[in-house]
């Protein structure tokens, strides 16, 4: 006879379920700029506890406060807000626009622009993003054609892609956007990989390397944080942690390691958590990390904690796994509110401001949108052709698929 | 047919305590495409449950969970993300009876919705069948209909060793022909829309034939049996259309009694052409009836570049092509 009990299968479950009343009460919040700011070559074991704090500089009455505070200027922090503002905006369009058909899917970024737009600030041109899906305020903020992306989402005639990928899936080599696969989390060690090519040839380029909660599960994330480790690569390591993966709540992802951050603790890789609503940390910190990553100091993990306040994609409908209205109870707010009220505290903003720029943000968007469907939506107007198709499978198309093409008489 | 995909999971889980669900979004939320919904709720969370998004988790903990002595039915969420995971499927699953002379065994089956036409682009419409029928030691199944989805579905459960569930997403809602441009009928329409209630099983490596025809024999599985079955309306060509249903162990007896009364043969495929699962079925119709052969063995496949997303009516195979070939087939 045993002594033991039977064993039980652990499976953890949100807080709360569709029908309940939201809760956060978990999700343990410090104050605005409690958060000590290490030196840049702190080694990584001296700062574990940044692992499982929040890095937040806008307190509640929207100052800037704390040692990661300071860095940005009134215009650089206009120029921000406009950022999320377009991204908000184009989201928006764009969302409609699937709804009409024009495009088959489409992914918005509601609640996270921050992170994105922020981060894009931190980069030098030559540095890579390897992005997922909900990166656009990498383009955005870096100053990326909204007609392009818009294209790309039409699948039109003038998609930098010809028509081969699904909409959102971009790439922009010059703007520092690597070509997103839509395989989660593959691009996190090719990151690692482009961060080992940069420090192979004396260069001083650094590379980003980008993932969600749910997908630091596959086996590439941890893939990358041994390389990255042992090779010191020049690289941020960036986990957006939005509470979701599609149904699944992260802490079917995280198990019992407490914080994404965490995560990078048993490699020895500096890791921090930040505020993802909050603009000016994200900044500040990504600054900090691109700084040691430019300093050949190594590589750093960093966790936006954020919300995904929209549904996954178009193809999805969050009201069947969580409460309608969680995402009012998220309590780290709004980033593009936050901002706002930030630059009206600074006395650099102003109500009236903010509603004329809504509108001219608006226009903007609409005017890209006019031009992008003047050369045609998925089922519409202009398209890539069948000749597209065939192409760019090999840098020379071998005969069997010179053949097919002759077949399909293109 | 996902109602009776998920009646076949309800089924089993009901009949044997040893059949466990697990894959991305299975648990609470019932699957992305709904497979599952209502099992946890039914038998529990330890049974039916949300797994991490890994792959190769989800197949190597499966592998673990069936040599234990459970029946793991478990869910990759679009066959597009199974490639973590094909390490712990051929190198692993498919071997492990065979490489411990049967101390060790791998009864479990890979659900994964496949194929094209639903505007997926390269990531949610790929065919990877041929990557399964190569590898020794694996099962592969594709069902055309939610009469055969339930049926194959419990073989596969009931089966020994590890099977490969690809379901063609385009025809879970209704039989798809190919005409992208015309409402689609809804299974609860067609006569093999109507799945019988409680346990059966369509044993795994019988064909079926869906048209019987004198002049030329067609060989497809999952949704392009439908789009064959049009196209030999559309031709007026009598043409014998053969679902295959399951790819390994496979129907050969069926496909030589075909060809060898109708002397011709098209075999359609949505994957990529080279080294696709029709160059199998080529050759093996060459070996076993080549005297009865009045025309080249011809192939309908997807062309051999990456799925792509505008051009996704370019690139299926339709009844316009499927159709050609019926008739170039014909005048040889
Ligand atoms: C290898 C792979 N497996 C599964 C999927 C399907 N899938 C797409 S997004 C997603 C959830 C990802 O969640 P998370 O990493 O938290 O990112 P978020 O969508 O929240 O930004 C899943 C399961 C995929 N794209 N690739
Ligand atoms: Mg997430």
């Amino acid at each position: 006879m045993s002594d033991y009990a039977p064993l039980v299968l652990t499976v953890p479950e949100p807080a709360v379920r569709p029908g309940g009343t939201p809760d956060f009460s978990n999700v343990k919040i410090p104050r605005a700029g409690t958060v000590a700011r290490p030196e840049i070559d702190a080694e990584p074991e001296s700062i574990r506890d940044l692992a499982f704090s929040i890095i937040r500089v806008l307190n509640r009455d929207a100052e800037a406060v704390g040692p990661w505070a300071g860095l940005l200027t009134d215009e650089e922090l206009r120029a921000g807000l406009r950022d999320m503002m377009t991204l908000r905006a184009f989201d928006a369009r764009m969302l409609i626009a699937q709804r009409q058909g024009k495009t088959s899917f489409y992914m918005q970024h509601m609640g996270e622009e921050a992170i994105s737009c922020a981060f894009r600030k931190a980069l030098e041109p030559g540095d890579m993003n390897f992005p997922t899906y909900r990166q656009a305020g990498l383009l955005i903020a870096g100053g990326y054609s909204l007609v392009d992306m818009m294209c790309q989402i039409f699948s039109n005639e003038k998609d930098p892609l010809k028509g081969r990928q699904l909409p959102v899936l971009y790439s922009a080599r010059d703007h520092g956007f690597f070509s997103l696969s839509g395989n989660l989390t593959t691009q996190f060690i090719q990151a690692v990989g482009w961060a080992m090519a940069s420090a192979i040839k004396n260069d001083t380029k650094i590379a980003a390397a980008w993932t969600g909660d749910g997908a630091t599960a596959e086996g590439d994330f941890h893939a990358a944080l041994v390389f990255a480790s042992t090779y010191k690569a020049p690289v941020v390591l960036n986990v957006v942690n939005n509470q979701w993966a599609i149904s699944t709540f992260q802490g079917i992802a995280k198990g019992g390691s407490g914080t994404f951050a965490a995560r990078g603790l048993g490699f020895g890789i500096a890791s921090l958590r930040v505020d993802g609503n909050d603009y000016l940390a994200v900044h500040a910190v990504a600054k900090w990390a691109a700084e040691r990553a430019r300093r050949n100091l190594g590589p750093t993990l960093v966790e936006y904690v954020t919300y995904r306040v929209g549904a996954h994609s178009t193809s999805d409908d969050p009201t069947a796994y969580r409460p309608k209205t969680e995402s009012d109870a998220w309590p780290l707010g709004d980033p593009v509110i936050r901002l706002k009220n930030h630059l009206i505290a600074r006395g650099a903003w102003s109500e009236e401001r903010h509603k004329q720029a809504e509108a001219e943000v608006m226009d903007t968007v609409i005017a890209a949108q006019k031009e992008a469907e003047s050369y045609g939506t998925l089922h519409a107007g202009g398209h890539p052709s069948m000749r597209d198709m065939f192409e760019g499978v090999y840098a020379e198309m071998p005969p069997h698929l010179r053949r097919q093409r002759q077949k399909a008489g293109v | 047919m996902i109602e009776a995909i998920r009646d076949a999971m309800d089924v089993m889980m009901a009949r044997d305590g040893d059949v466990v669900v697990f894959g991305e979004d299975v648990g609470f939320f019932g699957g992305v495409f709904r497979a599952t919904q209502g099992l946890q709720a039914k038998y529990g969370k330890t049974r039916c449950f949300d797994a991490p998004i890994s792959e190769l988790g989800i197949v190597g903990a499966a592998v673990g969970m069936a040599a234990y002595g459970l029946k793991p039915c478990i869910e990759i969420q679009f066959a597009d993300y199974m490639y973590p995971a094909y390490d712990q499927i051929v190198s692993e699953a498919a071997r492990l009876r065979y490489r411990s002379n049967g101390q060790f065994t791998c009864p479990m089956v890979i659900r994964m919705p496949a194929g094209g036409g639903i505007f997926g682009g390269q990531t949610h419409s790929q065919s990877p069948e041929a990557l399964f029928t190569h590898v020794c030691g694996l099962k592969t199944v594709v069902p055309s209909n939610p009469v055969d989805a339930k049926g194959l579905l419990i073989a596969a459960i009931e089966d020994p060793d590890p099977v490969i569930f690809l379901e063609p997403k385009r025809i879970y809602n209704g039989p798809f022909d190919g005409h992208h441009d015309r409402p689609v009928v809804p299974w609860s329409k067609h006569e093999l829309g109507e799945v019988p209630d409680g346990h059966y099983a369509v044993p795994l490596g019988k064909a079926a034939v869906r048209r019987t025809g004198a002049d030329v024999t067609v060989l497809a599985y999952g949704t392009m049996v439908h789009v064959a079955l049009a196209a030999a309306e559309e031709t007026g060509v009598d043409a014998e259309v053969i679902d295959l249903r399951t790819l390994v162990p496979l129907d050969l007896d069926a496909i030589t009694a075909s060809v060898g009364k109708t002397g011709r043969c098209v075999i359609v495929h949505e994957a990529t052409q080279t080294s696709g699962f029709g160059a199998e079925l080529s050759a093996l119709v060459q070996e076993t009836c080549f005297y009865h052969l009045e025309a080249p063995v011809a192939r309908v496949t997807g062309w051999d570049t990456p799925y792509p997303h505008a051009q996704e009516w370019d690139y299926f195979p339709g009844p316009a092509r499927v159709g050609r070939a019926l008739l170039e087939t014909m005048e040889q």
